[in-house]
């Protein structure tokens, strides 16, 4: 039994190594003094005061962070009417609005980023930040609609139709008792659809015009091009802002009132 | 709202049967020359390499994952959740940044090439970066999570008592495995397979950046169609071929799930 266990063990110990050697490697890289070699050549600071000083990175950072906040709101506030329609609202075509919501979850990327730009094309809507806002806004609708119908469904019933029993309209009961209760869900599906747009590059790079460079294309281009420690450094910077962005997602959609 | 994604999709699908204008727009019409086109050699060869890649890469990760599933889903339940955690953190990261990493280590002036020269294991370095070897490991390397955590969870509804009787009669190891424990945990290794193989299918950044010019995978037929050639309507065609395959394997993933899900199936 425990050669087995110890085999096990070290298959699994080597999968992680696997999976974080070469992000670890890349950060510790970012530190190096030496431009060229991938030897290390002492500890210095100066790929990091490098970016700061690097105009068109920063508007970059602005441009995704103006993308995110805008797609995240439209994102949250249709997926949270979408997943409140869908578990409420008995309508006709339920079934299929279902299956299209979850359309974009399943097709690829790829094919999600030309459907974008085909339709902005054929509307004669030209390219810009704003498509680019829309195309996010249109991925994470279903993440926030499947989020928050989840959290939803484990909601106790009965305490919607208890606010209904004393005296609330449909909607005080929905605003004063659902509301509450569903925004632990809301705000860490809200934020976990803001990290996604950060990190987009696909959407991004099909329905982003000229002078729309968010921070991945610009990434993208500076990662196509050569291989510099400025890079190891902005992807150690984007390391940590996606973690700590995803950790604050997961505790809000922990944290719930009705402990369950 | 499903409007949304409707109606773009829609509109590949019409456009795919339109042709090209002189200048790269759309001439409207009625053909079927884009799905004749894709059917040419040289396109089926990009299909038939992507789908090849696709498949060992899930190989890969299935052959990867399931020994790492297996180990977390028999630890103690406060120790499963730091290794989901820890499996899932690096999927977190930015999908470039991951990708950068790889090119980091495999280029010919890169660490695994110093750290082997270094080490007199060999004297000339190895091209591994721009090749088939570098898309496969950077597939792997992303999508392992996706095998990762529905195997773990097939594992850990698999009774150990079940393991153990397998072992109890004298079983060799093979079939304790092959006979026992992946018929039991078949639904985990169905969805780990298709949540690695499509995103694998339809990968672009990944070939775009780690593969040389012979690595090109359908995602990047569709990206070079559409933004430099600018033939929409063939792009479009190849869009839906791709969409095609992928649904194709999720039905029949649907369909694998209500047969095991069955009452009175179940063995």
């Amino acid at each position: 039994m425990s050669r087995r266990r110890a085999w096990l063990l070290g298959a699994s110990l080597a999968d992680l190594l696997f999976l974080y050697a070469p992000i670890v490697v890349l950060i510790f890289f970012s530190f190096n003094a030496s431009r060229l070699s991938a030897s290390w050549r002492g500890f210095t600071l100066q790929w990091y005061r490098l970016l700061a000083e690097d105009h068109a990175l920063l508007a970059a950072v602005q441009n995704s962070l103006l993308v995110g906040l805008a797609s995240t709101f439209v994102a949250t506030l249709l997926g949270v009417c979408a997943a409140v329609g869908l578990e409420r609202v008995p309508f006709k075509g339920r079934k299929l609005v279902e299956g299209a919501l979850l359309l974009p979850l399943v097709i690829p990327e790829v094919m999600m980023g030309v459907s974008l730009m085909l339709f902005f094309a054929l509307v004669k809507v030209p390219l810009s930040l704003v498509t680019v806002t829309i195309g996010h806004a249109a991925f994470n609708l279903p993440i926030v609609a499947v989020i928050v119908r989840a959290r939803l469904r484990k909601l106790d019933p009965t305490l919607e139709e208890a606010a209904r029993d004393l005296g609330a309209t449909a909607w005080q009961a929905f605003r004063r008792v659902t509301l509450p209760l569903l925004m632990p869900a809301i705000l860490g599906s809200a934020l976990m659809a803001f990290t996604i747009s950060l990190d987009d590059f696909i959407v991004t790079f099909f329905t982003a015009g000229p002078g729309a460079t968010t921070l991945p294309l610009k990434v993208y281009s500076m990662v196509r091009s050569s291989v510099t420690p400025e890079i190891n450094a902005l992807s150690a910077i984007l390391v940590l802002v996606s973690m700590s962005l995803i950790a604050s997602s997961l505790v809000l959609q922990r944290k719930s009132p009705t402990q369950d | 709202m499903g409007a949304f994604f409707f109606l773009p999709l829609l509109l590949v699908l019409v456009i795919s049967f339109a042709s090209r204008g002189t200048y790269g727009g759309v001439e409207w019409s009625f053909s079927l020359a884009n799905y004749a086109t894709v059917a040419d050699p040289l396109y089926l060869k990009i299909f038939l390499h992507s789908l090849v890649l696709a498949l060992v890469a899930t190989v890969l990760c299935l052959v990867l994952g399931f020994p790492l599933a297996y180990y977390i889903a028999r630890l103690p339940v406060r120790w499963q959740g730091v290794w989901l955690l820890l499996v899932m953190i690096p999927f977190w990261t930015n999908f470039l940044v991951r990708t950068y990493a790889w090119i980091f280590m495999l280029r010919t002036e890169g660490l695994l090439n110093s750290l082997l020269i270094g080490s007199g294991l060999i004297d000339k370095p190895l091209e591994v970066l721009f090749s088939d070897t570098a898309v496969l490991i950077g597939l792997v390397y992303g999508y392992l999570p996706f095998m990762v955590l529905p195997l773990y969870a097939a594992i850990e509804r698999l009774p150990r008592s079940v393991v153990e009787a397998a072992w109890d009669l004298y079983a060799p190891a093979w079939a304790v495995f092959w006979r026992v424990i992946l018929p039991l945990t078949k639904p985990g290794v169905v969805a780990g397979c298709i949540l690695v193989f499509i995103p694998s299918l339809g990968a672009f950044i990944t070939p775009d950046l780690l593969g040389g010019a012979r690595s090109m995978m359908v995602g990047n037929l569709i990206q070079h169609e559409y933004l430099v050639v600018r033939d929409w309507p063939f792009g479009s065609a190849v869009s839906f071929v791709l969409m095609g395959l992928v649904l194709t394997g999720l039905m029949a993933y649907l369909r694998t799930e209500e047969t095991m899900n069955k009452p009175g199936e179940e063995r």
